[in-house]
C-alpha cells in the first residue's frame, strides 16, 4: 500500500507517496537523494544509517518512513552552512576521525545530539554515547579526540554566539541541528 | 533487505487499534519501536498484513509512582527509562537492564511494552521484572485485566495477549525500606544479546532477608523465576555461604541450551556467578538504603 509522506529534512520539506514497506533510509536516499546517509549492515547494529529524528539519533534502516512523517530530519548534508563547517566536521577532519568515511555521517550525527546534552563529556562517555556506531578503519581513538575537538569549539561559540552564521536562512536551518 | 508489503496505520486512540485489530485477526500486528518487529520483517520473519502503529495513542507514555507501585507506560522508550533519576534511585534493576538493551541509539525507540511484549527470552526486561514481582495491565474491547509478569510471559514468543488486547502498562510493587535491586548481564560486546543475564530484588528486615526475587535472561525458553533459589533465601542471613547456595539453586532452575554463545555447561555456570554477584549488589543497595 503507499501513504502520502511528508518530511522535512535539514529544513527543507520533501513529500511523496511511497510504499508503506520504503524504509526511512530508503526515502532520505532514494526520494530525496540525499545519499550522505549510509547503509552499512541493513541490520540495525552498525550506525550507518543514523539520522537525527526530532534531535533524536535514530537507525534510519530500522524505521519506515511511515512511521516519521511530519518529523525533522537532519542529515550529514545539513551540517555545513555556507562553506564553514560544522564544528563535528572539522573536528574529524583536523583529528583525522576518519579514513574510509563510511561511518562517519552516522558517527557525526550521533555525536551532535549527545553534545547537544552533554557538552563537556569525558572521553569514556564519549565512547559510551558512540557504541551504537561501529567503525572498522580508525579503531575510535582519532574520533574520540574528533568530538572532543567539537566539544571544545561549541563550548567556545557557546560563549561567543553569533559570529559564524550570518544569513537569517541559514540560521534557521543551523538551529535545526546546532 | 526490503519487507513484504504491508498497510499502515497509526491510530489515535485504543479503541480505534482494537477495532483494527479485530477487522485483521492473525493478520495484524502492532508496532511500538519497531526495533525487534522491523528487523523480523525485513528477514521476511513475519510479514503481517497490517502495521497498528501505537505511537499516536495517548495514555501510553506514563512513567510514575502511584498508589504503591512504579507505573510504566507500554510506550517508554529505554532511554526515558535511563534517564529517569526516580528509576535511577528507586529500581536501579530496571536502570541496570534499560542500560544494556541493545544500544544507545536503539535505546531511544525500543519501548519497555515492546520489551516485554515481544517474549524473546534474550529480552532484557522481563528477567528483572519477575524479580520485581511486577504485574501487567491488558486493555481490550472487553475490558482491562491485570496479571502477574509470570503469567504473562507463557512462552518463546508468546504471551497470555488474546484478541485485541494490548499491553497498557507495567506495575512494579514500591520497595519497601531496606529494599534493592540489580541487574547483571553477560555479553560479548555492546549491542548483543545476553549470553547469560540475572536480575535480584531483595528486602531486608532485621539483617534477614524478608522478601527475594530472581530472574534469568537467555537460559531457557522464556525468562525464567528461580523460585526455589527464591525461597531457600527468603528467612536467611544473605551471608556468603547462603548466597552460594542460593546461587547454585539458580543454577539449577536455569534450562540453557548448547549454541553459537557456549556450551549449556557454561551457560549454567555463569549462571551461578551471576547470580552471587548479583546478589551481592542487590544486598548492598538494600543496606545503603538510598539507591534501591
Ligand atoms: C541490534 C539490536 C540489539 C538488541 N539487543 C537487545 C538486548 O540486548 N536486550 C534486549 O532486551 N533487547 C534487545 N533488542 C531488542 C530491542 O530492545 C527491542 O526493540 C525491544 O525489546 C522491543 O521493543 P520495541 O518497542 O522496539 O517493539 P516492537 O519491535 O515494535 O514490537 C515487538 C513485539 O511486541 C509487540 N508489541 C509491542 N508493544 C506492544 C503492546 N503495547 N501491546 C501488545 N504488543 C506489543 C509487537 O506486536 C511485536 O510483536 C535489540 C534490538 C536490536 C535491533
Ligand atoms: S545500516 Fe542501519 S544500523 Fe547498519
Ligand atoms: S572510517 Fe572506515 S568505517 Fe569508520
Amino acid at each position: 500500500m503507499t501513504q502520502h509522506v511528508k518530511l522535512t529534512i535539514n529544513g527543507r520539506p520533501y513529500e511523496a507517496d511511497v510504499p508503506s514497506r520504503l524504509l526511512l533510509v530508503h526515502f532520505i536516499r532514494e526520494v530525496a537523494g540525499l545519499t550522505g546517509t549510509h547503509i552499512g549492515c541493513d541490520t540495525t547494529s552498525c550506525g550507518a544509517c543514523t539520522v537525527l529524528v526530532n534531535g533524536t539519533p535514530a537507525k534510519s534502516c530500522t524505521l519506515f518512513a511511515v512511521q516519521t512523517d511530519g518529523a525533522n530530519i537532519s542529515t550529514v548534508e545539513g551540517l555545513e552552512q555556507g562553506g564553514t563547517l560544522h564544528p563535528i566536521q572539522e573536528g574529524f577532519y583536523e583529528e583525522h576521525g576518519l579514513q574510509c568515511g563510511f561511518c562517519t555521517p552516522g558517527m557525526m550525527m550521533t555525536s551532535i545530539a549527545f553534545l547537544q546534552e552533554n557538552p563537556d563529556p569525558t572521553d569514556d562517555e564519549i565512547r559510551h554515547a558512540i557504541s551504537g556506531n561501529l567503525c572498522r578503519c580508525t579503531g575510535y581513538m582519532q574520533i574520540v579526540k574528533a568530538v572532543q575537538y567539537a566539544a571544545r569549539k561549541m563550548r567556545d561559540e557557546q560563549a561567543t554566539p553569533n559570529t559564524a552564521d550570518s544569513s537569517a536562512a541559514t540560521a534557521t536551518e543551523a538551529e535545526v541541528i546546532r | 533487505m526490503i519487507p513484504d508489503d504491508f498497510t499502515y496505520a497509526a491510530p489515535t486512540n485504543l479503541p480505534q487499534v482494537w477495532d483494527l485489530l479485530r477487522q485483521h485477526e492473525g493478520d495484524a500486528k502492532i508496532l511500538a519501536g519497531g526495533q525487534s518487529h522491523i528487523p523480523l520483517m525485513k528477514l521476511r520473519l513475519a510479514s503481517p498484513a497490517y502495521l497498528i502503529d501505537l505511537r499516536n495513542v495517548p495514555g501510553l507514555t506514563t512513567l510514575a509512582e502511584r498508589d504503591g507501585s512504579l507505573i510504566i507506560g507500554a510506550m517508554v522508550t529505554e532511554t526515558t527509562l535511563e534517564r529517569s533519576p526516580l528509576v535511577r534511585q528507586r529500581y536501579a534493576g530496571i536502570y541496570d537492564a534499560s542500560a544494556v538493551v541493545a544500544d544507545p541509539i536503539v535505546r531511544n525507540f525500543a519501548t519497555v511494552g515492546g520489551n516485554v511484549a515481544h517474549a524473546d527470552p534474550a529480552n532484557d526486561h522481563p528477567a528483572m521484572l519477575l524479580a520485581l514481582r511486577a504485574n501487567v495491565t491488558l486493555q481490550g474491547s472487553r475490558g482491562s485485566r491485570t496479571m502477574s509478569l509470570d503469567d504473562f510471559m507463557v512462552d518463546t514468543f508468546e504471551t497470555a495477549l488474546q484478541g485485541d488486547e494490548v499491553l497498557s502498562e507495567i506495575r512494579v510493587p514500591s520497595p519497601p525500606p531496606q529494599s534493592g535491586s540489580a541487574y547483571i548481564k553477560l555479553e560479548r560486546k555492546v549491542g548483543d544479546y545476553a549470553i547469560a543475564a540475572v536480575g535480584a530484588a531483595v528486602t531486608l528486615e532485621n539483617g534477614v532477608c524478608s522478601r527475594v526475587g530472581i530472574g534469568l535472561t537467555n537460559v531457557g525458553p522464556k525468562a525464567i523465576r528461580a523460585t526455589q533459589a527464591e525461597t531457600f533465601l527468603t528467612g536467611k542471613q544473605p551471608d556468603d555461604a547462603s548466597i552460594r547456595e542460593t546461587a547454585r539453586l539458580a543454577a539449577d532452575a536455569a534450562q540453557p541450551t548448547t549454541d553459537l554463545h557456549g556450551p549449556a555447561d557454561y551457560k549454567r555456570a555463569m549462571v551461578q556467578t551471576l547470580t552471587a554477584r548479583v546478589l551481592r549488589l542487590a544486598v548492598q543497595r538494600a543496606t545503603a538504603g538510598g539507591g534501591q
